[in-house]
């Protein structure tokens, strides 16, 4: 019966959110790649870049992205020499934490900016017409869902590039394998983390603008359940690889899309019951993650 | 001898309370090749990564081509003309031999670099074949050779290597010490921590022997035969 309701709209809009989940993933898995940190803070940047697009909604929608790539990629670059870099030795454990302290600090000071006539939340409608639904092949999807997966596309097909063809990619591919020899060969961690760091930033400020066209109204939460959400796919596709990652935060994307699309409106709020249910029947079944390769035996 | 490459003056280095290396000093010349030999825990290995500054010094100083290396990062020592063949290869299995060797490029100082990948190919064609496959489908014996290839063409004017030989076949073993002839008939300058004591002993200029995390002598390729002066310099 649900699987009946699952109709054409319903797969692309659910590949519409598996892109946005993806570019997250990547995000996320760029950054764990190269510092082995998984950064809770990662939605307070996709906040920031939100409250940026809100705050400049006045002004033409090129200066009002501009604005908003400019404040995540500065707040990201903060974020990496203030806190990433002197605690990179730290262990994961502590370098967790201290994301979880970023994250409500920025949560904190975004309802600090935020409080005006005593209610929560800037509409941010710079880009309203993306809302609008489009015809294609006889299916109605929304602009905004196209652009999305063209964006999603077109930003991992270039970092694929960027890794695989570029000497910075190389040095970037080595760190997140083995960033203890890959340093040993010369490869400079502060530059190669930078990298990581800015491309996480670019993406994030992508999802702020894809994910503000969505939903407009920004709150000091937003984001906040998307970025949990990805975690879980990055987790559930396997975190030690990116394109695992990825396709582990595409796979939650679209399997949440999925379900919301079949599931009848009043029991939508079964959602998340039934998307974190596979994820631990998922874990259970293959907790190296669902994407991650058999270990390879070393040769003698 | 000529003026020293790499001195090591004094070094101690620790494990938190426990000394890994307790006053260590010695010194490699331009074009030397020193081995460093000793039972397993004697500080081999963690004088080499003193040395690449991924263990911090306790006491000491360490020297190269006259200047301390001293706060420098990893990174910074092997830009600087130290390459490092660490302990069991720690190849990119998952990358393909040349953008393994490319990854060697990183430290690399000076251009030519088509030539320096010619001229590791020229010293392990099998690399050259393989170029396109990917690492880890290589033999233990190819890896190693890639491995030193790799440390090659960072064009590094010391080459540190951590037991090379470990983990391979005798007829291997043999072809490893065939490769660090021939790098020896380049005039690089060679510290080798090895397990084989008397084929180390034989093949370097001179070799210092440690144990219990200090210099207990030093040996010439005259001593490889002296059985008894072998077992000495081994036992307490």
């Amino acid at each position: 019966m649900i699987l009946a309701a699952i109709n054409a709209q319903t797969v692309v809009d659910a590949i519409g959110l598996g892109a946005v989940y993806a570019l997250m993933a990547v995000g996320i898995g760029l950054v764990f790649g190269v510092l082995r940190l998984v950064n809770f803070a990662y939605g307070q940047l996709v906040m920031a870049g939100a409250y940026t697009l809100a705050f400049t909604a006045a002004w033409p929608a090129a200066a009002s992205v501009a604005a908003c790539f400019a404040v995540v990629l500065l707040l990201s670059l903060a974020l990496e020499r203030a806190v990433f870099r002197p605690l990179r030795t730290e262990s994961p454990a502590v370098m967790l934490v201290t994301t979880f302290a970023i994250a409500f600090l920025l949560q904190s000071v975004a309802l600090v900016l935020d409080v005006r006539d005593g209610t929560i939340g800037e509409p941010a409608g710079s880009f309203g017409g993306l809302n609008r639904a489009v015809s294609v092949f006889g299916v109605d999807v929304r602009k905004v869902t196209l652009v999305t997966i063209a964006v999603a596309v077109v930003a991992l097909g270039l970092l694929a590039l960027l890794l695989a063809r570029t000497t910075v990619g190389l040095h970037m591919r080595a760190a997140a394998a083995d960033f203890h020899t890959a340093r040993l060969l010369g490869v400079k961690a502060d530059r190669v983390i930078g990298t990581a760091v800015l491309i996480s930033g670019l993406l994030a400020a992508t999802v702020a603008v894809i994910l503000t066209v969505q939903t407009p109204l920004v709150a000091p939460d937003f984001a906040l359940k998307e970025t949990i959400v990805v975690l879980v796919g990055v987790v559930v596709g396997g975190i030690d690889r990116l394109w695992t990652a990825t396709l582990g935060g595409f796979s939650i994307g679209f399997v949440s899309g999925l379900i919301n699309g079949a599931l009848p409106t009043d029991k939508t709020v079964f959602l998340p019951s039934a998307v974190f249910a596979l994820v631990i029947l998922v874990l259970l079944l293959r907790p190296g993650g669902l994407f991650a390769p058999a270990r390879a035996v070393e040769r003698v | 001898m000529s003026e020293a490459l790499l001195e090591l003056d004094h070094v101690e280095v620790r494990y938190g309370p426990v000394p890994a290396v307790r006053d260590l000093s010695l010194s490699v010349a331009a074009g030397e090749i020193v081995g460093l030999i000793g039972p397993n825990g004697a500080g081999k290995s963690t004088t080499l990564h003193a040395v690449m500054s991924v263990v911090p010094l306790h006491g000491g100083t360490i020297r190269f081509a006259g200047e301390s290396l001293a706060d420098r990062t990893t990174e910074a020592v092997a830009c600087g003309g130290i390459a490092l063949v660490p302990e069991g290869r720690r190849i990119f299995g998952d990358f393909t031999v040349e953008e393994n060797l490319r990854l060697g490029l990183a430290a690399r100082q000076v251009g030519g670099v088509d030539k320096a990948l010619a001229e590791v190919y020229e010293l392990f064609p099998i690399l050259a074949d393989f170029r396109r496959r990917h690492a880890g489908a290589l033999s233990g014996g190819q890896q190693q050779q890639l491995a030193i290839g790799r440390a090659l063409v960072a064009a590094p004017r010391l080459l540190l290597l951590d037991e090379p030989s470990l983990g391979l076949a005798p007829n291997i073993v043999d072809a490893v010490f065939e490769a660090l002839a021939a790098i020896r008939m380049r005039g690089l300058t060679v510290l080798l921590v090895e397990q084989r004591a008397r084929r180390t002993v034989a093949f370097a200029d001179r070799t210092y022997v440690l144990s219990n995390a200090e210099l207990r002598t030093t040996l010439t390729p005259a001593d490889a035969d002296d059985t008894e002066k072998m077992l000495s310099a081994y036992l307490p």
